[in-house]
């Protein structure tokens, strides 16, 4: 099957059940998605379909053709994606950083949503889990994206 | 101390030797016949420890040979002006490879932001703690164990620099400075980079220890400041690599299903025709303790190993096996724990204890009971193993003490160690999970199955084959009683630990002494009550357990500064006041304590209306955690029966520091850890399972659940502590104390969410 990932033609040798996932890591060997729990808990494996955070570890491949899929890899091509990567590293966020890459989608599908989120949109959206306990810089960072919005 | 716990379980040694001399640095420069494969750039200076000085100051032909080295080098300047830096600990987001290059690059007058900064290999050349013994990440010790080192190693580099610059200028040493990466001759307005020097060094000695001048704080470029973390944009855009993203040429993968029980053995497998024709399996395996299907994919190894129907076998228990028995119950082994009414083994004693209680005007009296604990970091284990041609093993695999490992790997392999590569990726969390654990590594499965495929293969477990055997922090029953005299103070006390401590579970023995990381947080507390008697009561779990995140402190200050409170209100007293009168000449907790609670803008323990309209009180409590201090008061309301945290203010004294922005990104993750387990967190067994297998029934510490952190830094100048554990343990009694305020209903069990509260 082909799928389209990062504004990318892909031929894709795997069966329809196989999870995003699995198919981006293994399949394609793009290792920047991460396996965290395999029942869409953590959000660890968080993609943008279509602009949309979605948990790749519960996605079918054969659910997504004539979708657009992104993954961090992508990320610092597209200028929401940058702002927010900018905004990781100024605000320090990772720890381990083993969420992040989950963080960093969820925060870009946030923002290509509503450009200027409040506390109560950042909270309701940023549901991902961080064992480290990342999530005040993750607000931090959400908030100084939103503020430079509004300025 | 806990070096010694991590090493070998309730043992021996003072492992006050924590500050002994640092190892001598010697130039490797030249010795490209042992760097092999180390990717060493061409005319790059290059320093290590630890390794004979070379062939220009010969041994007499009756000296030893000089041990093979096994690792190439620690500090490489390379021609291009960047450094390169293999770090003897690991980086799992405490920051310690930016520390390293912080403390390395001081001394070297080099930009921290330039170093690559890798994970070292096994070897004796890396073990630079406590005098050049050993060598792990964990007991929060990776910067305070080797400050010096680090310190001598970047001026050792920065003095041959200038050496060499004198040479090529032809001028004096002295008339020579350096700004980062350069050295200049002020006098005639010349300056060489390090990358241009790096080769005229490469013959030189190694100035002698007592020739290298380290630079005075006050002069400081970048100790002590918050200096950026060198690996935030790898980790914000998906290019930092754990072991779970290892791969190597012609690799397979598998996955695991462990016997539902430890102690079970692997039966007859009923449907294996059917589960080897699943798509792309390759092969399945029985291991030892569980069934294994490796596959080119592992979600194809994941699927058939889960649909893998095994008739497991149950030879009972033995002493080769921690057995965990069918009728295990988390509930039942609870009230095992409350029953016992034996006095222990004394852990410590001070004054009369009997007489205190015989005297008193009022005994208080409470039982307190702490849950066991998943360590839960996001990545999942894994290894990737692979045999080469020469006889030699590789293995990637996350790991916080990889001559730990090398050694564990020998014994069971018949491997000479030297054969044995341990490869250390980014740990994406670790806790305290990735030390050896004899039931809970990855690493055995990874080795045989290489071994049976031919093929290197990387397992991974799933999240719910982790949860089956990840060791526990340990549950405890912990028994106090307070005496307080006429007044309301507290002159006795007495406490019963009903608990295996951790070093005795990953033994799964006791040692000769007690295992000290049983009771750390009720002994060696500050306050001054005269008559003590501090026990445990020994009894073993069916469990198997392990470090988790400031080890036995994590629960251990639950009970005590819990307690204290308790004492407290028994004898009228204020808790924040009694503890200071308790510290009374202390200088240091007192400095705190006061600290702590001056960040929170004052004492105010309520209960008191918010400007929000609802409900609050503060809890104060204190930890004296791996070598640092802490002192927190927490916020707390009730909100739908549950234990809402608003705020938390933390002041933490770790003697002194070398990065501000990593010691408040690391009081956030513990205060983070710290929320979730005395809010919401535990593992759970019924009928010798697990009852939470993945995190939609283990539940942690959720972004809405997280409280504002402030955070203060006091530098005291005490000997330097540890950063990454000792903010915890403060937190958990901090909120116990706010929500009993608040409730009027003291909180004795772990987690709160179990109860259902009324502000």
């Amino acid at each position: 099957m082909k799928l389209e990932i990062n504004g990318e033609m892909r031929e894709l040798d795997a069966e329809p059940e196989m999870p995003l996932l699995w198919a981006l890591r293994d399949v394609l060997g793009m290792t920047g998605t991460k396996y965290g729990c395999g029942i869409a808990q953590c959000g660890a494996c968080s993609v943008l379909v279509d602009g949309v955070v979605t948990r790749s570890c519960v996605t079918p491949v054969g659910s997504l053709e004539g979708s657009k899929v992104s993954t961090i890899e992508a990320m610092e091509q597209d200028a929401v994606g940058q702002k927010v990567v900018e905004a990781w590293v100024k605000h320090q966020v990772p720890q381990c950083g083993y969420c992040q890459s989950g963080q960093v989608m969820a925060a870009v599908s946030l923002l290509k949503e509503n450009a200027a989120p409040s506390e109560e949109d950042v909270r309701a959206s940023m549901q991902n889990l961080c064992r480290c306990g990342t999530y005040n810089a993750i607000h931090a960072a959400l908030s100084d994206l939103a503020g430079q919005e509004n300025a | 101390m806990m070096a010694r716990i991590f090493l070998d379980g309730p043992a021996n040694g003072s492992g006050d030797e924590r500050f002994a001399a640092p190892a001598q640095p010697v130039n490797l420069s030249r010795r490209r016949f042992l760097m092999g494969s180390a990717g060493v750039a061409t005319g790059a200076l290059v320093l290590g420890f630890g390794i004979p000085v070379g062939p220009a100051r010969a041994q007499g032909p009756a000296a030893p040979a000089p041990k093979a080295l096994d690792v190439p080098a620690f500090l490489e300047i390379r021609p291009d002006n960047t450094v390169r830096f293999l770090s003897p600990f690991m980086e799992g987001g405490q920051g310690a490879f930016t520390a390293m290059a912080q403390i390395v690059g001081e001394e070297l007058d080099m930009d921290p932001a330039v170093f690559e900064v890798e994970a070292a290999p096994a070897g004796k050349v890396f073990q630079v703690m406590f005098g050049g013994t050993m060598r792990i990440t964990g007991g929060s010790m990776s910067v305070r164990t080797s400050y010096d080192t680090m310190r001598r190693l970047g001026a050792s580099a920065r003095a041959m620099l200038v050496s060499a610059a004198a040479q090529r200028l032809g001028v004096g040493v002295d008339t020579l400075t350096t700004e980062p990466g350069k050295v200049i001759h002020a006098a005639s307005g010349r300056s060489l980079s390090y990358g241009e020097l790096a080769e005229g060094a490469l013959d030189m000695g190694v100035p002698e220890a007592g020739r290298i001048s380290l630079k005075d704080p006050k002069d400081f470029r970048w100790i002590g400041k918050p200096v950026a973390r060198i690996d935030m944009h790898a980790k914000s855009t998906g290019q930092a690599m754990y072991a779970i993203d290892s791969q190597v040429e012609n690799m397979l993968q598998a996955a695991v299903q462990h016997a539902p029980r430890l102690g079970l053995q692997p039966g007859a497998i009923r449907n294996e025709a059917a589960v080897k024709a699943m798509p792309g399996v390759h092969s399945v395996h029985t291991l030892d303790g569980a069934v294994a299907v490796v596959a080119p994919y592992w979600w194809h190894a994941r699927q058939a190993a889960d649909a893998l129907d095994v008739d497991w076998q149950d030879p009972g228990e033995s002493e080769e096996v921690r057995y965990m028995p069918a009728d295990f119950a988390t509930d039942a082994f609870t009230q095992h724990l409350s029953s016992q009414t034996g006095r222990g083994e004394e852990a410590e004693t001070a004054g009369d204890s009997a007489a205190a209680f015989a005297s008193a005007a009022k005994v208080v009296e409470g039982e307190f009971t702490s849950q066991y604990l998943h360590h839960a970091q996001l990545e999942p284990p894994s290894t990737l193993a692979r045999f080469n041609e020469d006889g030699s093993l590789d293995l990637w695999m996350p790991n916080q003490g990889p001559e730990i490992f090398q050694a564990a790997i020998a014994a069971k392999t018949g491997l000479a160690p030297e054969k044995i590569n341990i490869h250390s990726p980014l740990l994406g969390g670790f806790f305290g999970r990735h030390f050896q654990y004899t039931w809970g590594n990855p690493y055995p499965h990874a080795i045989a199955l290489a071994k049976a495929t031919g093929r290197p293969v990387k397992v991974i477990w799933s999240r719910e084959e982790e949860f089956l055997r990840d060791p526990m922090r340990p549950m405890a029953v912990v028994k106090f009683k307070g005496a307080l005299d006429a007044d309301g103070w507290p002159v006795g006390l007495d406490v019963v630990s009903v608990c295996e401590g951790p070093g005795e579970g990953i033994a799964n023995k006791r040692g000769e002494k007690l295992d000290e990381s049983a009771l750390e947080g009720i002994t060696a507390k500050s306050y001054a009550i005269p008559n003590r008697r501090i026990a445990q009561l020994f009894v073993k779990n069916p469990t198997t357990l392990a470090y988790w995140r400031s080890v036995g402190n994590s629960m251990n200050d639950f009970f005590y500064e819990s307690f204290f409170d308790e004492m407290a209100d028994a004898g009228g007293k204020d808790p924040y006041a009694l503890r200071l009168k308790l510290l009374e000449g202390n200088e240091r907790l007192t400095t705190l304590l006061n600290a702590a609670v001056e960040l929170s803008g004052g004492w105010k323990r309520g209960p008191f209306t918010a400007a929000d309209g609802t409900r609050r009180a503060r809890g104060i409590a204190m930890a004296s955690p791996f070598g640092s201090e802490a002192a927190a008061v927490a916020e707390v309301s009730i909100q739908d029966g549950q234990v809402v945290v608003h705020d938390v203010w933390e002041a933490i004294d770790p003697g002194s520091i070398v990065n501000p922005a990593i010691v408040e990104a690391q009081v956030n993750s513990a205060v983070a850890l710290g929320l979730s387990q005395v809010l919401v967190e535990g593992a759970e067994y019924e009928a010798g399972m697990p009852v939470a297998r993945n995190f939609d029934v283990y539940q942690i510490l959720r972004p809405e659940q997280m409280a504002k952190v402030h955070v203060k830094i006091v530098e005291s100048g005490a000997e330097m502590g540890g950063i990454g554990e000792p903010p915890l343990p403060a937190i958990p009694p901090a909120v116990a104390n706010a929500v009993s305020v608040l409730t009027g209903k003291r909180v004795r069990v772990m987690p709160l969410s179990k109860e259902s509260f009324e502000a």
